[in-house]
């Protein structure tokens, strides 16, 4: 099998946003992490080599600064990483994304028989990559997944809609974006930090992938960013429960009118 | 140039983000001078265009076909994607439910055009739209603009206003080729019980580890109930096994903006503030007094809730 997982390197959730002097949000001093639904998408990338044999490759569209997520990725037990990496996807929007990875992955990494994913990435939360990489690839997608079985080149999933869960059925190659609760993610082991520093990580450019930047022009552009308005403590009520429930019901009723 | 709003409808029940979006479109349609025409997909769903003329759609167009019974990406993308062809319009609008956000993403794909999902804010001045979208889960809240002759935008529920208008046009039929699909449903689950949808919900009881195990949401489903609201969780709980991710309110979890928040033994880690924080009122209970949600409710008491939530149910029938 060949088995390959899409990641996204973003801000550390606990990461408080700042907003530089160009309206655009500053990444300085911030702690990068792996996207936290790739890791889903990892970690099942290397459990299905560990059931069905073959080989796992990390892919990401990112700066130097990503190659610290293929090589976390690698610790945690794939086999090889390969980065696009080009200033012209420096604002790469979903669409630019999806062009870029699906151009590697029908010409020089072809042949892959499952595409893991996250659902989607928690900085810029569209979760569109999955749903427009499935598009160009023509391959069946399986989007929000919370349980895999692969077997007999065919995968059976479980995955969230609103309101409940659907079984889905699909031929492989599909590609597979993963929800929490897919998985139990592993730490990377020591030995695994030190086999991951030589393990290949190919950088390309767009060029090497015979894509222009026209190609892959941004359709999406941020023109701003600001911070939300603050929320302000209100009204701390107190006193006996019977008196602080009544005060409560009365200004949901009378103040707030939501009930 | 048309607006058009893809309504989303299951078993032939219209989504109530259909309704925002369409009202949405309704509105953006007449700041820009153009047409709003209303797309509904699937089988069996005549009603659904009665209904959705009391929005004011200029046209309601069914892609009524049995091949269409059960919602797949692939199927209902393609007939999206048929349909914007056939128009090109200026602006496709949907709810960013789970299945809107991935149907318009694979749309989007196949069309070649720019999407910004989860939109809170559309504005359109000077002949061009304007979308604004919650990034880091609502930590900031990013401006867009998209390039092209055509924009895609999902709608956050519950963010949007609903409302009825005049103008009605036609109900028509739309019947392109539809691809065989790749993936097959053997099975919907529906998750059973009569609370509303978390992200669609006016009200949210919500629990944390405050709660002390799973048997302590007893107390949140009792108090949901007396407010016919929605049940959600924190992190800690999800993380603790004590409820289902799906009930997951946060940064890694549902984006909720209900009316009111009620949050019960959840400390208000920012990765949660992240996910309620555009909620109108929020309630805070919580025995430790410099909890951080302190920070950002409305109403907050400090105390005991397990002595607390069992009377404010009490109290809430009665009312």
């Amino acid at each position: 099998m060949k088995i390959v997982a899409c990641i996204k390197q973003t801000f550390d959730t606990e990461a408080k946003i700042v907003i530089g002097g160009d309206g655009q949000i500053s990444d300085e001093g911030v702690n990068m992490i792996l996207n936290p639904y790739d890791e889903y998408a990892v970690e099942e990338a290397i459990k299905t080599k560990e059931k069905d044999g073959g080989e796992v490759v990390i892919i990401s569209v990112g700066s130097d600064k990503t190659q610290e997520a293929l090589r976390y990725s690698l610790a945690m037990g794939a086999d090889r990483a390969v980065l696009i990496n080009d200033p012209a996807l420096a604002n790469a929007d979903s669409h630019a994304v999806s062009v870029a990875l699906a151009k590697l992955l029908s010409d020089k990494e072809a042949g892959f028989d499952v595409i893991f994913t996250g659902k989607e990435a928690v900085d810029d939360g569209a979760a569109q990559v999955p749903s427009r990489l499935a598009a160009k690839l023509d391959i069946a997608l399986a989007n929000v997944v919370t349980g895999i079985e692969l077997a007999d080149g065919k995968a059976a999933v479980t995955r969230e809609i609103d309101g409940g869960t659907e079984e889905l059925e699909m031929a492989l190659p599909a590609l597979i974006a993963a929800q929490k609760g897919l998985n139990e993610v592993r730490y990377p082991s020591l030995p695994g930090i030190m086999k991951a520093k030589r393990k290949p990580l190919d950088v390309v450019s767009l060029a090497d992938l015979g894509l222009s930047a026209e190609d892959v022009a941004s359709k999406v552009e941020m023109v701003s960013a600001e911070l939300p308005p603050a929320r302000k403590a209100g009204q701390k009520l107190t006193g006996e429960v019977e008196e602080v429930v009544a005060k409560l019901v009365e200004l949901l009723k009378d103040e707030a009118k939501v009930i | 140039m048309s607006i058009v709003v893809c309504a989303e409808q299951r078993d032939g029940k219209l989504s109530k983000v259909a309704f925002e979006a369409l009202s949405e479109g309704k509105r953006l349609a007449a700041a820009a001078g153009d047409t709003v025409k209303a797309l509904v997909i699937g089988s069996g769903i005549a009603a659904c265009g009665d209904e959705l003329k009391k929005y004011g759609a200029d046209e309601v167009v069914l892609a009524d076909n049995e091949a269409l019974a059960a919602y797949t990406t692939e199927t209902y993308a393609a007939v999206l994607a048929a349909f914007v062809a056939q128009e090109s319009p200026a602006l496709v609008l949907m709810g960013h439910s789970t299945v809107g956000r991935e149907l318009a993403a694979r749309a989007a794909g196949i069309a070649d055009c720019g999407l910004v999902s989860d939109c809170i804010e559309i504005l359109f001045a000077d002949g061009d739209y304007t979308f604004k979208h919650p990034i880091y889960a609502g930590k900031a809240i990013g401006t867009f603009k998209i390039s092209g002759a055509t924009r895609f935008a999902t709608l956050r529920p519950n963010v949007f206003a609903i409302a009825e208008a005049d103008g009605a046009g036609a109900v028509v039929d739309f019947a392109p080729e539809i691809p065989e699909a790749k993936v097959t449903v053997k099975a919907v689950n529906k998750v059973s019980g009569d609370r509303p949808e978390l992200t669609e919900a006016d009200i949210i009881c919500s629990g944390g580890r405050g709660l002390g195990g799973p048997e302590g949401f007893k107390l949140i489903e009792d108090l949901a109930d007396s407010l016919g609201a929605a049940v959600g969780s924190s992190r800690a709980a999800v993380d603790a096994g004590w409820r289902d991710h799906a009930a997951q309110v946060g940064q890694t979890g549902k984006v909720v903006s209900p009316n009111l928040y009620v949050a019960s033994g959840i400390s208000g880690a920012i990765q949660h503030l992240a996910g309620m924080g555009t909620s109108k009122y929020i309630v805070g209970i919580n025995k430790d007094g410099e909890a951080n949600i302190f920070n950002v409710a409305d109403y907050g008491i400090e105390g005991d809730l397990n002595k607390i939530l069992p009377v404010l149910t009490e109290k809430l029938k009665e009312a």
